[in-house]
């Protein structure tokens, strides 16, 4: 069964979760326990109708402000697929959460209000979901029930959106419009007959037939190692085996290899998982890969195909997320965690800052705060292997961790 | 039926990918095994990661005293049969010792009771990651629960000002004191988990199939009348039912729900045509809506 995992984005109350939930009723995959508890609640509150984000808002302090806080990470499956929907807060302080739910999806569904049309916050999150080159976007125009799903609102602000859309730099982003009412049910799973103007599909049809576009499949083998396994038992005297999972590419036994820092060359002798042997360890498998010479690998390290270097260098520009409250500024020193490689890094300059409308670029930035992207400049006490994020999703990215408060404080992207 | 493991697989890559993350990224791991599935599975994917080498941290397994007796039979037998190591902590004990007190009553459950001793037992082995089964599809609290969790010094879970987790990437980073509740199967299903130990070929206990026991019923819930754990009102009639359990969780708060599955496969089938969520069958989370998400903040898994 095929998995695509969504995020959803928009601003607060624009109805990501009530979305959420009416999908889970509408394909039936809430529990009849789950959805007595929603009617419990609903009910009790004295709503006239069932309130779907109650589905998914799972922390008291949500469901008392009716708003989203953390991402919820929801499972259904249909016939077809396996689906994992992020349902992330819209709450502008919580834009970290977005990015977080953001960067482990393929599709993303951004929500603009109907009444309110595009906003600040929806240049934000197209800005986010282009930057980390999401294939497939659905703009849902929600609430539509609440401008009398007029063709005429939905017309603007697809022409609204569209002039965000020129402005994007990952061009290949697909994008789909989708006139929907969350709350009555509109356009979500099933077509309504209330929009016969909208001749595309609704929203789950639309998930339903989306490739398997796999977000991983770029780039070349890039093999970090995790753990370095070494039985030291009778049976398995001389074993040593490099634990890890192979990203971007697949590696073969009998490939040419080199192993990062040291450059040392070998070949691979043997790829297991557990107790089975496998010819070829295929992209995003955990195997355990034998060398041919023993050589001296250990946690950080990088095994390559010869014949495909990344960039070792010891400073690199990267587009940053800057997600704490407390301001990045050059000369700061944070830990970088380029995948399970940690180095030290300063900052060394701040290139430009996106502007907070998305207009344009800001010059001359003395600091970051939270919320904001920029281009920042790193030096590294010892170089990293990287490749840019737009060939490499996971040999391109990385977080950015303060070394006093020990907290993730920020998310970069390699240019 | 040809049977499509690629999601199942790439569930099974992550897992693994954390389970040596835990192992590389911390001084003094443990699993915590309750003798469920999803403590089986966690298990079963610690062996895989580490193979041909010994799981490199030992399990622990807090021990309400009210557990089905088949659960703990079938506990050590899997820890002798794989070489690992098994530490026990008595909730009893805690009890003896007077730092909790036992609940009485009809909804009298040792559930809770295991939070103290678990934080003890943390503090006592100075472990500083802890693996647990808890999976995102559970329950609404447990959705926004990370993989790697920071637990303050107090246990505590801070569920409004969690670290951002982005791609892979695990950071585990974390002062003296604190400590790290970790969740391979996050993003695994109830089914996903079935699918997997029937995929695996995973030996299970034996309450998990259906089988005939004297139980009663309340509040529209099959309570389990064998042991004497569970409180029973004299009025409450006791028969005899084709049964099985979708949680092993202490006896005082799992319910059995009818069935006749006995064998995985045929669990597996139930439990794709099932309408009811595998923790309806638990009376803690009904205590309250918000009943898993107070639990969590004090420590709880
Ligand atoms: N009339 C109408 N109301 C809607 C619709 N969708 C959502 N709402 C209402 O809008 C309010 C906010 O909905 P939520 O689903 O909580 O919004 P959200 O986007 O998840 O908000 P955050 O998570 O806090 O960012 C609720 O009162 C919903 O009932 C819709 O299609 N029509
Ligand atoms: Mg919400």
């Amino acid at each position: 069964m095929e998995v695509l995992k969504i995020a959803t984005a928009g601003s607060v109350d624009d109805g990501k979760s009530t979305l959420i939930g009416r999908i889970l009723y509408d394909t039936k995959s809430l529990t009849t326990d789950k959805l007595e508890a929603i009617e419990k609640t609903s009910k009790q509150r004295g709503y006239d109708y069932l309130d779907f984000s109650l589905a998914t808002d799972g922390l008291v302090a949500e469901r008392e402000q009716g708003i989203t806080i953390d991402v919820a990470h929801i499972y259904f499956s249909t016939k077809k697929k396996s689906y994992i929907i992020a349902d992330t807060p819209g709450h502008l302080e919580y834009t970290r959460n977005m990015v977080t739910g953001a960067s482990t999806s393929q599709a993303s569904i951004i929500l603009i209000d109907a009444r309110k049309g595009v906003i600040e916050q929806t240049n934000r999150h197209f800005f986010i979901n282009n930057l980390l080159r999401i294939k497939d976007v659905v703009v849902a125009i929600n609430k539509m029930d609440l401008v009398d799903y007029s063709e005429e609102v939905y017309n603007k602000i697809k022409s609204d959106f569209s002039e965000l859309m020129s402005k994007r730099d990952y061009q290949d982003q697909k994008i789909t419009f989708i006139p929907v009412s969350a709350l009555k049910g509109d356009n979500v799973v099933n077509k309504t007959d209330k929009m016969p103007w909208y001749k595309g599909e609704a929203l789950l049809e639309h998930l339903e037939q989306l490739d398997k576009a796999d977000i991983f499949n770029v780039g070349t083998p890039r093999f970090p190692v995790q753990y370095v396994i070494r039985p030291k038992t009778e049976d398995y005297h001389d074993f040593r085996g490099y634990a890890g999972k192979v990203y971007g590419g697949d590696l073969s036994i009998g490939d040419d290899i080199i192993v990062l820092p040291s450059k040392t060359r070998s070949k691979i002798k043997d790829i297991y998982f557990y107790d089975e042997k496998y010819e070829t360890a295929s992209r995003r498998s955990s195997v355990t890969i034998i060398l041919e010479n023993d050589i001296n690998v250990s946690r950080g390290d990088m095994i390559v195909k010869e014949n495909d270097l990344p960039t070792i260098d010891k400073q690199f520009t990267a587009n940053v997320c800057w997600m704490d409250t407390d301001e990045l500024k050059p000369g700061n020193k944070y830990v970088v965690q380029h995948g399970i490689n940690k180095v030290l890094a300063k900052v060394d300059r701040i290139n430009h800052k996106i502007h907070p409308d998305y207009s344009g670029f800001e010059k001359n930035v003395t600091g970051l705060g939270i919320n904001d992207i920029a281009s920042v400049t790193f030096k590294l006490n010892k170089p990293i292997f990287y490749d840019q994020f737009k060939n490499h999703r996971t040999n391109g990215s990385f977080i950015i961790i303060d070394s006093q408060s020990n907290n993730t404080v920020g998310a970069g992207f390699i240019q | 039926m040809n049977k499509d493991t690629s999601h199942i697989n790439s569930l099974e890559n992550e897992a693994i990918y954390i389970m040596r993350e835990v192992a590389a990224q911390f001084e003094n791991p443990v699993l915590l095994f309750s003798g469920g599935k999803d403590s089986i599975t966690l298990v079963r994917l610690a062996v895989k990661a580490f193979y041909p080498a010994k799981v490199p941290f030992p399990l622990m397994h807090i021990d309400t005293g009210h557990n089905f007796p088949e659960t703990i039979e079938f506990r050590d037998r899997l820890v002798k049969e794989l070489g690992l190591e098994l530490i026990v902590r008595n909730v009893q004990d805690s009890i003896d010792q007077g730092k909790v007190k036992e609940e009485s009553g009809r909804y009298a459950s040792r559930n809770m009771l295991q939070t103290t001793t678990l934080l003890d037992a943390l503090e006592e082995f100075k472990f500083d990651a802890a693996i647990g089964g808890a999976r995102r599809d559970e329950e609404k609290a447990r959705a926004k629960e990370r993989i790697f969790s920071v637990r303050d010094d107090f246990g505590q879970w801070d569920e409004k000002n969690q670290r951002p987790e982005l791609f892979d990437m695990l950071n585990g980073e974390i002062d003296h004191g604190q400590n790290v509740r970790v969740f391979p199967i996050s993003n695994w299903t109830e089914l996903d988990v079935w699918s997997y130990i029937e995929k695996e070929n995973i030996e299970i206990p034996s309450i998990y199939f259906a089988h005939k026991r004297k139980v009663f019923l309340r509040d529209g819930m099959i309570w389990s009348a064998e042991d004497g754990v569970v409180y029973r009102d004299a009025d409450e009639e006791v028969i005899e039912e084709m049964v099985r359990f979708r949680t092993v969780g202490d006896m005082s708060c799992t319910a059995a729900v009818l069935s006749d599955a006995i064998s995985i496969s045929k669990v597996v089938e139930e439990i794709r045509d099932s309408s009811i969520s595998e923790r309806g069958a638990r009376i803690d989370d009904k205590r309250s809506e918000a009943a898993m998400e107070k639990r969590k903040q004090q420590g709880y898994f």
